[in-house]
């Protein structure tokens, strides 16, 4: 009876539903700001109502505090400036601390890529929705798993892990549209970002004046913080010139995406999060002598 | 009964898409198996049915998937609702407006669920046309499938036709 009662109120039900998903939608998208929209929602509703409240009270307060603040603006407004000052200084002796740091790591080419330590997983299942691109690995946390750890194939780069549990792990593939790599063109060195569309890949950022030709190999740039730099990405596929600049770069993947049996996940942090710790010392360098 | 039989209908689809996704996945055309099962169940089931075993299925799916988590329920959900409706009104029984409904289902479903991921600047869907529309036929295509066999299976046909005397 229960269930027919229910029935009769079809519309109900539905509006219920709705509103039940988008509210569980809200609680998972954040805003511009990145404050997830429910929350935002909540507390803009809450603050409007709390800012009726107090209006009347802080109205009264206002004038006479507006008053006495205005007496102490000329001494704030000095301390302010004098304190800016100190600041701008401050930022420019940082910059080039900076500056020499970057240029002595480039000078003693600490940028070395070390030998990687992998562990090798099976794919136990592809994506659930057809709309995301990604696929299950039989390896989890137990063996060393890690969120963005870099997935990699004999043929190339596949993706990087999203969801590791404790026996399997989720691998974003680069092919997804929400999968992106830093990428360098192998011949001319020309960097940009590989974007995934879907099916296949493309090439942004690229400058207008890079050497790109049909057939050029791209590898990751390693700039990424999460592919290790050097790895097989793909091969440009076409270049169609846009207003001063390319304007779309396909690269065909060099992994087949739809037959991969087994991959590597690599274990050893990218050269890119490496490079911190050399980095540091080479700032501390120029204070020694 | 019927409830748990949508369940087990449901995890059948899911993971036979899974298995399936993986020689799959480098196209665009592939079928989403759970939103034929979707259809299926709000077509001969009805829209509450039908909304509720989207909402769930949709859920899952989502959860399975790196996406957030209510988008594929709720344009699941309208998705059932939808065909549940369409098949409470119209006499779907034969193999074109079956065909048809699968068909209009997918955009619908396709449309929601990319129209919020756009609207909520979550991803972007370049031309994804072709994709829909190949998504649409297959997805049709495995419809009719299974109410073919389904229907031909010994005592279905007798079960209905006391189920509509009663």
């Amino acid at each position: 009876m229960a269930l027919l009662d229910i029935r009769q109120r079809t519309g109900y039900l539905f509006i219920a539903l709705t509103i039940g998903q988008i509210i569980l939608i809200s609680a998972q998208v954040n805003t511009a700001r990145g404050i997830p929209v429910l929350e935002a929602v909540t507390f803009g509703v809450f603050a409007e109502i709390q800012r009726v409240a107090s209006s009347g009270l802080s109205g009264m307060r206002a004038s006479w505090t507006d008053y006495v603040a205005l007496q102490e603006v000329r001494t704030e407004n000095e301390r302010l400036r004098d304190e800016v000052g100190r600041l701008r200084v401050g930022l420019q002796q940082e910059r080039a601390l900076a500056q020499r740091s970057r240029t002595l790591e480039q000078l003693l080419e600490l940028r070395t890529q070390a030998d990687l330590a992998t562990v090798a997983a099976n794919v136990i299942a592809g994506g659930a929705s057809p709309d995301f691109r990604t696929m299950t690995i039989d390896r989890g946390t137990g063996d060393g798993l890690r969120p963005d750890m870099a997935v990699i194939a004999p043929a190339g780069v596949v993706g990087r892990i999203i969801t590791p549990s404790a026996r399997a792990a989720k691998v974003q593939l680069l092919i997804d549209r929400n999968a992106a790599a830093g990428g360098l063109v192998e011949r001319s060195r020309a960097q940009g970002v590989v974007e995934g569309t879907g099916g296949g890949l493309r090439m942004s950022y690229v400058s207008g004046t890079a050497d790109i030709q049909v057939g050029d190999a791209v590898v990751t740039s390693g700039i990424d913080g999460i592919y290790p730099k050097g790895f097989v990405i793909g091969q440009i596929e076409s270049v169609e010139w846009g207003e001063g600049s390319f304007g779309a770069i396909a690269i065909r993947p060099a992994v087949d995406f739809s037959s991969i049996e087994a991959v590597l996940v690599v274990l050893t942090p990218p050269a890119a999060v490496e490079d911190e710790t050399p980095g540091e010392s080479a700032g501390a360098a120029p204070a020694a002598p | 009964m019927r409830a748990v039989g949508v369940l087990i209908a449901i995890a059948m689809a899911i993971a036979l898409q899974t298995t399936l996704a993986r020689f799959l996945v480098a196209g665009t055309a592939a079928v989403d198996l759970v939103l034929v099962v979707v259809i299926y169940v709000a077509l001969t089931g009805g829209a509450v049915t039908g909304m509720l075993a989207g909402s769930f299925a949709g859920i899952i799916q989502d959860a399975l998937s790196s996406g957030v988590i209510g988008i594929g329920g709720l344009a699941k959900l309208i998705v059932g609702f939808l065909a549940g409706a369409i098949g409470q009104q119209f006499i779907v029984t034969s193999a074109l407006p079956r065909f048809l409904t699968f068909l209009v289902a997918t955009v619908v479903h396709a449309a929601v669920f990319m129209g919020l991921y756009v609207l909520l600047g979550l991803r972007s869907f370049p031309s994804p046309w072709t994709a829909i529309l190949s998504q649409a036929v297959g997805n049709a295509a495995v419809g009719m499938i299974a109410f073919t066999v389904l229907e031909s299976l010994p005592g279905v046909a007798e079960r209905r036709r006391a189920k509509r005397r009663m």
